[in-house]
């Protein structure tokens, strides 16, 4: 039976650039170990002889031609969403302090 | 007749110059607006719509070709990039999203002459079944305002049945097309795989999302089936199409039903129950041979779903950084805190919830017992599926356990009980098989679905089955 602590949810929100309150770390345990809980029913299934799907198509290493497909955005187009931008370049906050 | 006409008719006409696109736009636009309270459309692309109807008019007048929906007004669901409105996923992470190209459906539709003139609610980044966790607000069921429309294309489903448009676009990764189908009585497929190119649509869980259309009618379905499917350079997923339109619907043979037995226990509403075993009933009359089916391992596919799913979110969902696109949080003073303060604050409950399990299943250490483990369980029940369709031709069952629910009902502390909700869906999605959501006898007034699953790739035997069973209700 999954048993998530504070620490173990804590640690997963950092995994996934999350940040959690004290109000949403509580909800979180619970329904995290609700969920884990219920799927932990696979762990009965004998899985012996029988192999992974990835994917259902059945279509292996799809090749195309590199050619240039126009479509007709310009590189302001696809920068206007950018949150912060100089000139053309994208702004991000300093990496390493 | 109702509102709308048969969508080629639609077109004929507009080809014929006997209806204008404009008129049918602004027609389109006017009851989008008097059914407003509905909610279930986020954004109107008015400007570029009417535009586009002037163009197929002028077209029209100079005796150019049109196209096979020419003037036909559609509304595609919020996660379909598109020009002429936001593109949002109905989530505050993405609001103020401009699309920089569109997806390749609605190009694929525009090309044919159909004109997008809004784009629906959904539960943002189609986390749901209700529409209820659209980050904006909850999408009424027509059929009674008090209750949720099902999800996550409910605003989709909504729209069609209230007359916005002809038809709507929908995506479905777990049921988000057959469920809002069943639950405001539309028209829903849910094609093969693989069938309709992906790109340009926000991803939820690659290995089972897919597009397609929600309508009245069957045969409105297969033409907007048959324009959008086909192989697409820009997803390389997508599948060889039928050569033979999906238009083409007829049964030369009398197939051979399965009724699914698992979908018709104990925790299925007895008035749903009801109502399926009719239609049943209906293809026994009609001298259809109907047999029980098993599938044994379909009782393990929402626990495999939700160890597969919520891992393809948590990475497709990764992208959404606070850098390139979408909310950033301006106060965040170095890169995590901004990667970390953007997601807190962009993304909902839900998806949080989905990233934080997909995270922890996707651990190494734990990958094992969970991704890789559901992926084996998902062989055993698309095996499942295979020797089914060794016995029998289609599946029958009900879409969903219940008829739509309370707004609120199961917006409990435990997010199972809406996962519930897809618990006859779901397995068909794992497996790529096509499906369809139709409505059939209504129990209280609240329309029911029979979902219908067909071989790989046999969407024009689906739908042409579909049909038949359209015939008699």
């Amino acid at each position: 039976m999954a048993n998530l602590s504070v620490g173990d949810v804590l640690a997963l929100a950092r995994l996934a650039r999350l940040e959690l309150n004290e109000q949403e770390l509580k909800q979180a345990i619970v329904e995290l170990n609700s969920i884990l809980g219920y799927v932990e029913q696979l762990g009965d299934v004998d899985i012996k002889n029988d192999k992974p799907t990835i994917q259902v198509t059945g279509l292996k290493n799809v090749m195309r031609e590199d050619k240039v497909i126009d479509y007709q955005a310009s590189p302001d187009d696809l920068l206007k969403n950018v949150p912060s931008q100089e000139g053309r370049y994208i702004n991000t906050k300093r990496v390493i302090e | 007749m109702g509102v709308w006409q048969p969508i080629n008719e639609i077109a004929k006409n507009v080809e014929a110059g006997k209806a204008s696109a404009v008129d049918l736009v602004t027609k389109a636009l006017k009851i989008i607006d008097e059914k407003k309270e509905y909610k279930a459309i986020i954004a109107k692309t008015e400007k570029r719509a009417l535009k586009r109807a002037k163009e197929v008019d002028t077209k029209v007048s100079k005796g150019e070709s049109v196209g096979r929906l020419a003037g036909v007004p559609f509304v595609a669901k919020d996660n379909f990039l598109a020009f002429g409105a936001d593109t949002t996923a109905a989530s505050n992470i993405l609001k103020g999203f401009e699309a920089p190209y569109q997806a390749t459906a609605i190009e694929k539709l525009e090309a044919e002459g159909a004109i997008c003139v809004a784009k629906a609610n959904l539960d943002a980044f189609a986390h749901g079944s209700s529409t209820e966790n659209s980050d904006f607000f909850t999408t009424l069921n027509p059929a009674d305002k008090t209750k949720v429309p099902g999800g996550s294309s409910g605003g989709s489903a909504a729209a069609v049945m209230l007359d916005m448009a002809p038809f709507a676009l929908g995506t479905d990764t777990g049921g988000s097309i057959r469920l809002p189908a069943s639950f405001c009585g539309a028209v829903g497929l849910k094609p093969t795989y693989g069938l309709v190119s992906r790109s340009g649509v926000i991803a939820m869980a690659s290995s089972t999302d897919v597009i397609g259309p929600l309508t009245k009618t069957v045969e409105d379905t297969a033409l907007v089936l048959d324009v959008m499917a086909g192989k697409d350079e820009l997803d390389s997923t997508t599948i060889e199409r039928d050569k033979q339109p999906y238009t083409d619907l007829e049964v030369n043979k009398k197939p051979i039903i399965g009724v699914i037995k698992e979908y018709m226990g104990d925790g299925v509403d007895g008035d749903v129950k009801k109502s399926v075993s009719k239609s049943i009933e209906q293809f026994r009359k009609k001298g259809y041979q109907v047999k029980e089916v098993g599938l044994p391992y379909t009782d393990l596919a929402l626990a495999c779903y939700y160890i597969l799913c919520p891992a393809e979110i948590s990475s497709n969902l990764a992208r959404y950084d606070g850098q390139r696109f979408g909310f950033s949080d301006k106060n965040a003073k170095n890169l995590l805190e901004s990667y970390e303060m953007s997601r807190t604050k962009g993304f909902g409950a839900e998806a949080k919830r989905r990233i934080m399990i997909g995270t922890y299943v996707l651990t190494s250490g734990y990958y094992d017992a969970y991704y890789k483990r559901a992926q084996i369980v998902r062989t055993k029940i698309i095996n499942d599926f295979e020797n089914a369709f060794s016995q029998v031709d289609f599946l029958v069952s009900p879409t969903a356990p219940v008829t739509a629910f309370k707004i609120g009902e199961k917006a409990s502390d435990d997010p199972l009980a809406m996962y519930l909700m897809d618990s006859m869906t779901i397995a068909v999605s794992l497996a790529g098989n096509p499906a369809i959501s139709v409505p059939i006898q209504e129990s209280d007034d609240m329309p029911v679905g029979l979902q219908i699953v067909a071989r790989k790739n046999r969407d024009r035997e689906l739908l042409s089955f579909a049909k038949e069973l359209e015939g008699t209700k």
